[in-house]
């Protein structure tokens, strides 16, 4: 994985300067609230519900054991002893002090990491495929290119006032782990014309308000123009995009105004100015960072069957929870952050802690950060499957629903957050307690759901199989639920079934949706698959025939 | 009391005067002393008397202004000042570079309205060499200029040499 070199490490430590004084000057009353809100933001720290929020960057998801211990640490010394993982690849600290940020700050430089560009106007982290250099039809590690766009964005003077938040995410497999379709801009490792690797590029995408499927500005990028390109796109939403309303100003809006071929034709017109400028990137220097994200060293082994001759709980998480290594004997594992009891994506600092140890034995000592909200232990020998799982299982970590329905995404939501109308993780509790029975859920087979506590959209409720909404309904929590979104290639924007439901009733109209599926899906057709068959129609006439039983 | 700014890095008496402060707007006079800051407007509302007007001349961009519309005159400009009316605001970090990478300018480029220590590093990276800081800020803001003593993207500070970029 990416090193700090002198350079990088002395931009973070500066940093942690700068953000102490800013933090002095406000507790000593030199910068107002307001003044304040602007500066802390762009250091990932929100004043929320409780306590302030503090969210670190994961770049491109990427954890050593060293960096996941530090988190642990943290989590145990200036928080209650866990972190939230987050759909962008991020962690979150939900009960940190004010006065004690910029310590938090030093500890994590000093483990080379930092909270930069976590929140704010600005260019967020840039996040990628968590199968990223594992997954077998793969063009191409997209890693050493976030890693290019994480430098280049990194306090770019430019673009540090934007007037929205900026999120880029890069993938290099056909499939799409990294929801690139609904980023303000979306890089996918593509061939040219002449079988040579470069870039699609996509922009306007995003959830929120206005959930927006991005579209393609360029078909083809040539590789060394990566960042000329990315500048000039940056540069008409700065000039262009809206600053007058903050719900319409994300570049999906400006895009959108525009229309896709007249916004094509001013980046295009800004990049033919800029493209031969000193941003072209150099071959040496992706070789030199692609050499940070060379393959471990492999053993020489076949690939085997583990779970043949193991019991039925080890079947079920084998089957569930690892996937295909394009390494033969080698398994990818998901620690599934999903145990039923617990709030989606949350690790305490126990868990981080081992989760770290079985890294350095099973896993060359690296951790990454799923989209999500788990884990994943990228290169496992397939022989030792077994005892890792004993391991995860001792620790609740081997949860077996990966792609399940209760392998939901769900946001902080009203327990935590200052924006949210309605509790998310309340309500994944009551969906786990009613769906139980793993026979069931795995019958159902590949199932997105995803949930938000409010329009801002942080758990993708409009890209979910199953979306789920939280709304505020005179001073009660209810919920609005739509069918239809997926987050993959194919992405799609769910459609609302009909009126919000109480709290309560939300796993009894999810048992209604899945009933019309069970009956009416074809052969091997995933849920998705038959409410795009069907449409809605089937679906809310069984979720409203008849009122949901006390 | 003349108002102070910052300028190269050193505390000085601002040596130019806004239209509106003289008092007489339709004036189009100053001496070589003190030259005479314009809004973009009073500058396009009667651009033919500017040009000839014997003085010393600047002109403020709003956000919204457009730095190619000042391109076809960019000689008779002493002066660019962009204004930031909010922390939030951006455009003038790019009508910056735009002035300095694109169009070669080379005389003062000001930052006016909401301007804080905290935004003068990435200013002059986008060109900026003056800034008007709030009195009680002045003294204090240089230092801001270091802040960082490295930066991954490439460099054009106005008057400084390039600095480190890796690629």
């Amino acid at each position: 994985m990416y090193r700090y070199d002198v350079m990088d490490k002395t931009l973070v430590n500066e940093r942690v300067t700068q953000f102490r004084d800013q933090t002095r000057r406000f507790l000593a009353g030199e910068l107002s609230d307001d003044e304040f809100r602007h500066l802390r933001l762009r250091n990932g720290l929100y004043l929320q519900r409780h306590a302030p929020m503090l969210r670190v960057a994961i770049p491109y998801g990427l954890l050593s054991s060293v960096q996941l211990r530090a988190l642990a640490a943290i989590a145990r010394r200036y928080d209650r002893g866990y972190g939230h993982f987050t759909t962008r690849q991020n962690i979150q600290y939900n009960w940190p002090k004010l006065e004690e940020v910029p310590d938090i700050l030093a500890d994590l430089a000093s483990v080379e990491m930092h909270a930069i560009q976590t929140s704010g106007n600005c260019i967020r982290n840039t996040t990628s495929d968590h199968l990223a250099g594992v997954t077998p039809n793969e063009l191409e590690d997209p890693r050493p290119w976030c890693e290019i766009i994480r430098q280049w964005s990194t306090f770019h003077p430019e673009f540090t006032y934007l007037p929205r938040k900026f999120k880029i995410a890069v993938t290099g497999a056909p499939q799409d782990r990294a929801a690139s379709l609904v980023h303000d801009v979306g890089v996918h490792i593509v061939r040219g014309p002449n079988g040579e690797l470069g870039f699609e590029i996509l922009a306007g995408g995003g959830l929120g308000r206005t959930p927006i499927i991005g579209q393609v500005v360029r078909e083809f990028l040539p590789r060394e123009h990566l960042l000329s390109y990315l500048e000039a796109v940056l540069r008409i939403y700065n000039l262009e995009g809206r600053r007058d309303n903050l719900t319409k100003a994300r570049i999906k809006i400006l895009v959108k105004s525009l229309g896709i071929e007249e916004f094509r034709r001013r980046v295009e017109a800004e990049w033919a100015l800029i493209r031969d400028s000193r941003l072209r990137v150099a071959e040496a220097e992706v070789a030199r960072i692609r050499g940070f994200f060379t393959p471990p060293a492999y053993l020489k082994l076949a690939d085997t069957d583990p779970a043949a001759g193991k019991d039925a709980a080890f079947r079920a998480w084998y089957r569930y929870n690892t996937v295909e290594h394009k390494v033969p004997g080698y398994r990818a594992v998901y620690i599934s952050l999903k145990k039923p009891d617990v709030a989606p994506g949350d690790a305490t600092d126990a868990q981080m802690e081992l989760i770290a140890d079985l890294s350095d034995r099973y896993s060359f000592g690296e951790v990454r950060v799923t989209h999500t909200q788990n884990l994943l232990l990228a290169d496992v020998e397939q022989d030792k499957t077994f005892e890792l799982w004993q391991s995860l299982a001792g620790a609740g970590l081997a949860t077996p629903n990966i792609g399940t329905l209760t392998d939901m995404i769900c946001c902080p939501g009203l327990d935590f957050c200052s924006l949210a109308n309605a509790g998310s993780i309340d309500v994944a509790k009551l969906i786990n307690e009613r769906f139980d029975d793993y026979d069931y859920l795995y019958d159902l087979g590949e199932l997105d759901v995803k949930m938000s506590g409010c329009m801002n959209a942080c758990g993708h409720h409009h890209v979910g199989n199953i979306g789920i909404l939280g709304v505020d309904k005179g001073g009660e929590e209810w919920y609005q639920i739509t069918i239809g979104g997926a987050a993959g290639a194919d992405a799609s924007l769910g459609s609302v079934i009909g009126p919000s439901v109480a709290k309560v009733d939300v796993p009894e109209t999810i048992a209604r949706l899945l009933a019309v599926y069970v009956e009416q899906r074809r052969a091997e057709e995933r849920f998705i698959d038959t409410v795009r068959r069907l449409g809605v129609k089937p679906f809310k006439e069984r979720v409203y025939a008849a009122p949901v039983a006390a | 009391m003349p108002r102070q700014l910052l300028r190269d890095g050193r505390v000085v008496a601002d040596d130019w005067t806004y239209l509106a402060e003289t008092g007489n707007e339709t004036a189009a006079s100053g001496s070589d002393a003190t030259g005479l800051i314009l809004t973009f407007d009073q500058w396009l509302g009667d651009k033919a008397k500017w040009l000839e007007a014997a003085v010393r001349l600047g002109v403020v961009l709003s956000p919204v202004h457009k730095v190619e519309t000042l391109a076809p005159d960019l000689s008779r400009f002493e002066l660019i000042g962009a204004e930031f009316p909010g922390p939030s605001e951006g455009r003038g970090y790019t009508q910056g570079r735009l002035l300095r990478e694109r169009y070669g300018f080379i005389g003062e480029l000001r930052a006016t309205g909401y301007v804080r220590r905290d935004q003068l590093f990435f200013l002059a990276r986008c060109g900026f060499n003056s800034f008007e800081l709030p009195a009680g800020e002045i003294e204090d803001a240089s230092s801001a200029f270091s802040t960082f003593s490295a930066e991954y993207q490439p460099s054009n500070d106005a008057g400084l040499a390039l600095k480190l970029q890796r690629r």
